[in-house]
């Protein structure tokens, strides 16, 4: 999908951005100093992360790129040239959701829900890294990661949670 | 929104430099962004072409020298890749511990250590350990490199002796030998560090032969203390010696008011956290030498 923009005079060329956005291949053209969260929230719908200090401390508008955990708000859309995206809109797969987000509901892991997004993929990052982290280890790796409602327990909890569903515990009492 | 700007991505160290010397202030290395893009959007700094030197290749390195004195981190290592080297982990594992605590996963997946030290922020965490560890910054431009000791890089609030052309393109730490022992202590009440104390304690024989002690975060700039240095020579190890030496840091650190912490309340930080840093570089099972 190509979406224009309307650059000022003297502006420098745009560039062709393409990037893996959720597993579908996305084309747009984008000016250097476009930011990767308006792009993805504005030109690409997806509205699942937040801005909110937009200095890189709270963790609203975590994205993955490559896998890796960033802060959309202070990066440059340049920098997912080539690279996969994963927001939030990506994790449920046909109607289902994703382990993570299961768990989070179940543990009443939320209650404003504005960090939410951060908070799973957050968490998404460190599974993949670290299968069955201690609850030190989940505070120490969230700890970029703020909420300013819930309280960390109960996402603390959901991240133990959500890390014995991936690795398949009580699949045998299963549904 | 971010001013209008272009990128470029030169192939090697001396395409970039060569690409800032010629533009002047019009251009600047651009690494993480991680600072950079922060002061951009407060509007701060406005070039008009960042240099990207991300994918020079080599600039990311983590090794050993050929002779394994020394631990050589390039200066587009981020904090992550050495937070979680398994070199580093085993040979400098104080070092790896102080990147664990910068920041969060975010900021150190994307910050990297050169960007880190040439921009100079006081309250951060990496300048005061290297600086204690005796390490030194290789600068290099289209016109060759020169080295810098770590404790001679920053030489004020956000100033360091670079030129805008030279880029950090490698960190040499010598590491430490068997009788000696690194710690690195820090303390803070919001995002970044308030005062943070490294210390390297030398023992031979029951006997303090050689101490470096380096304060951060509370000042301008890290520096050393070496009066406080020079009182622990001799000496043995013990807590009235570390008393002495941090009583010391907290008399003659020159400390910056700020937000966050009063003058008065940083000479407290200085002095705990020296003390907490000798305790633990003075233990037998405390501190670590590497090995």
């Amino acid at each position: 999908m190509a979406v224009e923009t309307t650059a000022p005079a003297q502006a420098p060329a745009l560039r062709l951005l393409r990037m893996t956005l959720n597993g579908r291949p996305v084309e747009l053209e984008i000016a250097p100093r476009e930011l990767l969260l308006p792009v993805l929230r504005d030109r690409l719908g997806m509205k699942g992360a937040k801005l909110s200090c937009d200095v890189q401390v709270c963790g609203a508008c975590t994205v993955l790129l490559d896998g890796v955990p960033v802060s959309s708000c202070t990066t440059l859309a340049y920098e997912a040239d080539g690279k996969s995206v994963e927001t939030i809109e990506g994790l449920a797969h046909d109607g289902r959701l994703h382990p993570i987000q299961a768990a989070f509901i179940e543990c009443g892991a939320f209650q404003c829900g504005f960090c939410t997004s951060g908070m799973i993929l957050s968490t998404k990052a460190l599974l993949a890294e670290t299968a069955r982290p201690t609850r030190d280890e989940i505070a120490a790796y969230l700890s970029g990661n703020i909420c300013r409602c819930t309280g960390y327990w109960n996402i603390i909890t959901a991240v133990e949670d959500a890390a014995g569903r991936l690795a398949g515990d009580g699949e045998e009492e299963g549904a | 929104m971010l001013g209008q700007f272009d990128i470029c991505r030169p192939g090697s160290v001396a395409e970039a430099s060569a690409v800032v010397a010629e533009r002047g202030d019009d251009a600047v290395f651009y690494a993480g962004g991680t600072e950079l893009l922060i002061l951009m959007k407060e509007r701060l700094l406005e070039p008009a072409l960042l240099v990207d030197i991300k994918t020079i290749p080599g600039l990311d390195a983590i090794a050993l020298d050929p002779g394994g004195r020394s631990l050589l981190l390039g200066g587009l290592a981020t904090h992550r890749a050495v937070e979680r080297s398994p070199l580093v982990r085993e040979v400098l594992p104080e070092l790896a511990a102080m990147e664990t605590a910068v920041a969060n996963v975010r900021v150190r997946h994307a910050g990297t250590l050169g960007g880190n030290l040439c921009f100079a922020e006081p309250h951060s965490d990496p300048a005061t350990l290297l600086i204690a560890l005796d390490a030194a910054f290789t600068l290099a431009s289209a016109s060759g490199a020169r080295d810098v000791p770590a404790a001679d890089f920053c030489v004020g609030f956000l100033t360091t002796v670079r030129e805008p052309e030279e880029l950090l393109a490698r960190i040499t730490i010598p590491l430490p030998g068997a009788a000696t022992r690194v710690a690195y202590e820090r303390f803070k009440t919001h995002e970044r560090p308030d005062a943070s104390a490294a210390a390297t304690l030398t023992v031979d024989d029951g006997v303090v032969t050689d101490a470096r002690i380096a304060i951060g975060c509370v000042g301008e700039r890290p520096t050393r203390v070496p009066e406080a240095e020079r009182a622990l020579i001799g000496q043995a190890p013990s807590p009235d010696a570390f008393a002495a030496a941090a009583d010391l840091v907290r008399d003659l650190v020159e400390p910056t008011e700020d937000p966050f912490a009063s003058s008065d309340y940083k000479r407290h930080l200085a002095r705990t956290l020296t003390l907490r840093a000798l305790a633990r570089a003075g233990a037998a099972d405390g501190g670590t030498n590497g090995r």
